[in-house]
């Protein structure tokens, strides 16, 4: 017989907020971000690690939010698609994104920002295969990635710019 | 033919402002169907059929009923016999409302691997799944039928003893135990075909496919204490999952209010209802809100994929080129319940060339999969593909030109189609000497076991109703209101139609889609039909703002509204050219005129536009692995005028990753027992970003004269061109015709070494 009272406390960082929530130990960090913490900007695709819409950052780390439990980010830094922008200041990508039109249904925009930024850290100045690498894990089924990379490309461009000025 | 009067210079449409929904889309505020929730709502999943077809013997939901946490079971047995018999649905026509609800959830049988048998509600999709699994079941298990050609065979297994058959644009007659069929002819083929100096002829296959949208298939319902149904939902026509839901159920369908949320990508195959009518019926139940979401693996398992074909096709023509008989036969998968996309199918097979003598035939073949769903396009890519790779091959053999041979035999707008109709006005030869005349096409191929090749597709966009609501605010704003969806910016480019017309600022103009209880009557956005018949209602509604307002500025000034004119913004009076408005200052003096002001537009445009589009492709084959790149795209399609050019790009591009996803990798694979053995996104492989490359667009602007600006459908034609394209592709780089789909690694090699053992 199940029993309904059997949830674990986890403390984690979240854009930048400390946050204390009750999971139960099944419960994936996607559902924990959506259901318990009301960040829905983190979408799910497929639930099993294969399409990247549940693309997080957790300690600076890209991951699939669906498959890894919401237990297992006890005292971790978790950054979703709701703190990109900061202080109401769109994120280079974001512009990038609107400007270039590089979404279209925009179900897989948060993940492919969440992971584009992953990259930006690691490859402030990535080529075009870089990009293409790197996002092979966030699947797209309306632009046909054209204007994806390209807005990356130019939010890397924008970035190293801001980084000389 | 009606001529497009000359006109001013298009002020908005044409620019390409940035997209109303981007700003909420990449900030994680957009809600789409999953964000959206309820107080107290509880959560629905369903029982699955793990048999492609079998009968249900017996269902015992005690254990599952006596769960904690579980609140409600629901099988079969809880639904009416539904209001109707027989509703329109979009571009599949009318269909049978018992299958439509039987594919909802069985009744005595089940007839694909995935059909819902039952459904639970319960505090948490955890506690419910365990439910699911509590429910017990026996099922006697019947042979299933998993393709065309055993379906079609005699002695198969009969899926349905009866049933009625798919109306897909045009009428199709019961012709096999399970089948549907229709013909369509012209000329005589069997003479045409003796005074042929050339014929090529040949077989095809290709495999079911999935749209692959990244949103699953989510709602929630409430059914409240006044027996009023409310749906929060993503779909492509809310006033379908609407009508749907009412005749299912057996509600009035003004009890009935479909809220539409963001869409998280359709490409046709969110025009079905599947959970709604579940979770309405768990509400009833339950006295609470029920939200039901789709897995990964029940949305590949059990909602609308596209067919998979076998087709003959045989092609004749003159020594000079001429093609003069064609004779197309095409077995399209139904799934479990008739109404496959054989109409458009076949009727687009040949329709952008002009061939006297032509014989279509087409089979809509019910098989133990899911329930076929329109994919952009609906059947267009698999009766295409035949047709331009055999084009292909009769250049060669005529020793032409493939695209010169294609321009001699092109249809040109006025031709007679099959059907015996005018074709409306368009210009394929202008797209095809544009292809012709691009640098991509004169471009060198640099090594060994590269190719380049070309494919044409002709595609209607249909017109079908459309509601808009206009409203002037006081401080000269406009709210538009509209019926459609919005799946890929349509917000956007029915507001700059607007700002043309009303002659303001687009930032001045914002852009809703009204609830079923909002807005008028809207047929769903499918058919590439959105920014034309919906732009049509808008431009329509703006018109008689603009009269209205008209007639204030002439209350004001004491003169009669023929005194009045409206150019660039402004209203002015003829007479003494002094006086005038802008169009914010007359928005601020209605109230003092009578009151505020809106219009409303309800038009159904019947007229069939077409949509042209013509890929180039480059691709290297490597001979050891028979792994294909893509080394060069160029998609050329005709937009009309195109409304936010930049949106018509990212159509033409993502169709052309969809179609190449199709040509190279995209399959079900089903096991002996019809059971879907590759439901997830790993295994069933979609395009990611390292499989293209960048697609180049060019858009050509043949105006449509039964739009107000010129605007075609846009979203549909580029899906069908890349699977031959890429065919011929294959054959121009290594020699080699590729008759089935997908055109793997696998199958290239085996066809190359087939090749070097002759």
């Amino acid at each position: 017989m199940y029993k309904i009272d059997s949830k674990v406390r986890v403390s984690a960082k979240v854009n930048s907020e400390h946050v204390q929530f009750l999971c139960e130990s099944r419960q994936s960090l996607l559902e924990v971000l959506r259901d318990t913490l009301q960040l829905t900007g983190t979408k799910e695709g497929c639930n099993d690690g294969n399409c990247g819409a549940c693309s997080v950052l957790v300690n600076g780390e890209l991951i699939n939010s669906c498959c890894m439990f919401a237990v297992e980010a006890e005292e971790c830094e978790i950054e979703t698609v709701e703190g990109l922008a900061l202080h109401g200041k769109l994120h280079p990508l974001q512009v990038a994104f609107i400007e270039e039109n590089a979404l279209q249904c925009g179900m897989c925009t948060p993940g492919i920002l969440m992971s584009s930024k992953a990259l930006l850290e690691r490859k402030p100045n990535p080529t075009e295969t870089d990009i293409r690498e790197w996002l092979a894990g966030n699947l797209c089924r309306c632009t046909g990635y054209d204007r994806i990379v390209v807005a990356v490309m130019n939010a890397s461009e924008k970035l190293q710019g801001s980084r000389r000025e | 033919m009606s001529k497009l009067k000359p006109r001013p210079p298009f002020r908005v449409v044409g620019s390409a402002p940035k997209r109303a929904d981007a700003l909420e889309k990449v900030t994680g505020r957009a809600q789409f169907s999953d964000d959206f929730y309820i107080p107290r709502m509880l959560h629905g999943k369903t029982l699955r059929s793990p048999h492609a077809h079998a009968i249900i013997k017996s269902i015992d939901v005690t254990r599952a009923l006596s769960l904690p946490g579980v609140h409600a079971v629901i099988t079969g047995a809880d639904f009416p016999e539904p209001s109707v018999k027989r509703l329109r649905l979009g571009e599949a026509g009318y269909v049978d409302v018992q299958d439509m609800a039987d594919n909802c959830i069985a009744k005595s049988k089940v007839f694909y691997d995935g059909h819902v048998i039952a459904a639970v509600a319960a505090e948490n999709p955890h506690i419910a799944e365990e439910g699911v699994d509590l429910i017990d079941i026996e099922y006697e298990i019947l042979t299933p039928v998993m393709d065309v050609k055993s379906a079609m065979a005699d002695g198969a297994p009969v899926i349905h003893e009866d049933f009625t058959p798919g109306a897909f644009r045009a009428k199709t007659e019961k012709v096999l135990p399970n089948a549907g069929g229709l013909l369509l002819e012209t000329g005589n083929i069997t003479t045409a075909f003796s005074d042929c100096d050339i014929i090529v002829e040949r077989e095809y296959t290709t495999e079911t496919v999935h749209q692959g949208y990244i949103e699953s298939h989510i709602t929630t319902v409430q059914w409240d204490m006044n027996g009023h149904i409310n749906i929060w939902t993503s779909s492509q026509g809310h006033f379908q999952i609407r009508d749907q839901v009412a005749v299912i159920l057996n509600v009035p369908m003004n009890k009935i209010t479909v809220t539409p949320l963001e869409i998280g990508g359709g490409f046709g195959g969110k025009v079905s209802t599947y959970l709604d009518p579940l979770a309405a019926m768990l509400s009833k139940k339950t006295g609470r809100a029920v939200k039901m979401a789709m897995s990964r693996n029940e949305a590949l398992r059990a909602t609308g994929p596209s067919s998979g074909t076998w087709s003959k096709v045989k092609i004749g023509a003159k020594s000079d080129g001429r093609i003069i008989a064609a004779d197309l036969e095409c077995a399209y998968e139904a799934g479990a319940f008739p109404g496959g996309p054989i109409g458009p199918g076949i009727m687009t097979a040949t329709s952008r060339y002009k061939i006297p003598n032509l014989r279509l035939k087409g089979f809509d073949v019910i098989v133990n999969k899911p329930k076929i769903m329109p994919y952009r396009a609906p059947g267009g890519v698999q009766s295409n593909f035949p047709v331009e790779s055999l084009v292909d091959e009769l250049a060669e053999k005529l020793g032409r030109d493939p695209m010169e041979l294609r321009v001699q035999n092109a249809m040109q707008s006025g031709d007679r189609l099959i059907m015996g109709l005018p074709c409306p006005e368009f210009d394929g030869k202008a797209l095809l000497s544009k292809i012709k005349s691009h640098p991509h096409y004169k471009a060198p191929l640099e090594k060994e076991n590269q190719g380049r090749g070309m494919a044409y597709a002709f595609y209607p966009h249909i017109g079908m109703q459309s509601d808009a609501k206009l409203t002037v605010n006081a401080d000269g704003t406009v709210q538009v209101c509209t019926g459609s969806c919005d799946l890929s910016g349509t917000r956007t480019s029915l507001a700059m139609q607007a700002a043309e017309i009303l002659g303001i600022n687009l930032q001045n103009i914002s852009c809703s889609i009204g609830a079923t209880d909002a807005i008028g009557y809207t047929f769903m956005a499918c058919g590439s039909r959105t920014t034309y018949s919906t732009g049509i209602a808008v431009i329509t509604a703006a018109k008689k703002i603009l009269s209205e307002m008209s007639g204030r500025a002439a209350l004001i000034w004491d003169t009669g509204s023929d005194n009045i004119e409206f150019n660039e913004g402004e209203f002015s009076c003829r007479d003494n050219p002094k006086k005038s408005f802008t169009f914010k200052e007359l928005a601020s003096r209605l109230d003092e005129t009578g009151g505020s002001l809106s219009a409303s537009a309800t038009v159904s445009p019947n007229d069939i536009g077409v949509q042209v589009a013509g890929h180039l492709v480059d691709v290297e084959v490597d001979i050891e692995t028979g792994k294909l790149e893509i080394l060069r795209y160029t998609a050329f399609q005709d937009a009309g005028k195109a409304v936010h050019p930049e949106l018509v790009r990212g159509q033409m591009q993502g169709a052309a990753v969809q179609g190449i996803g199709w040509a190279l990798n995209e399959e079900y694979f089903y096991n002996e027992k019809g059971q879907l053995a590759n439901a997830t996104l790993l295994d069933y492989r979609m395009p990611t970003s390292l499989d293209v490359p960048f697609i180049d667009t060019v858009i050509l602007e043949t105006p449509n004269p039964s739009h107000p600006f010129g605007v075609r459908g846009v979203g549909e034609v580029s899906i069908v061109p890349p699977v031959a394209a890429i065919a011929n592709a294959i054959y121009n780089a290594v020699g080699v015709r590729l008759t089935s789909l997908p055109m793997k690694p696998g199958k290239i090699l085996a066809e190359i070494k087939k090749l070097k053992e002759h």
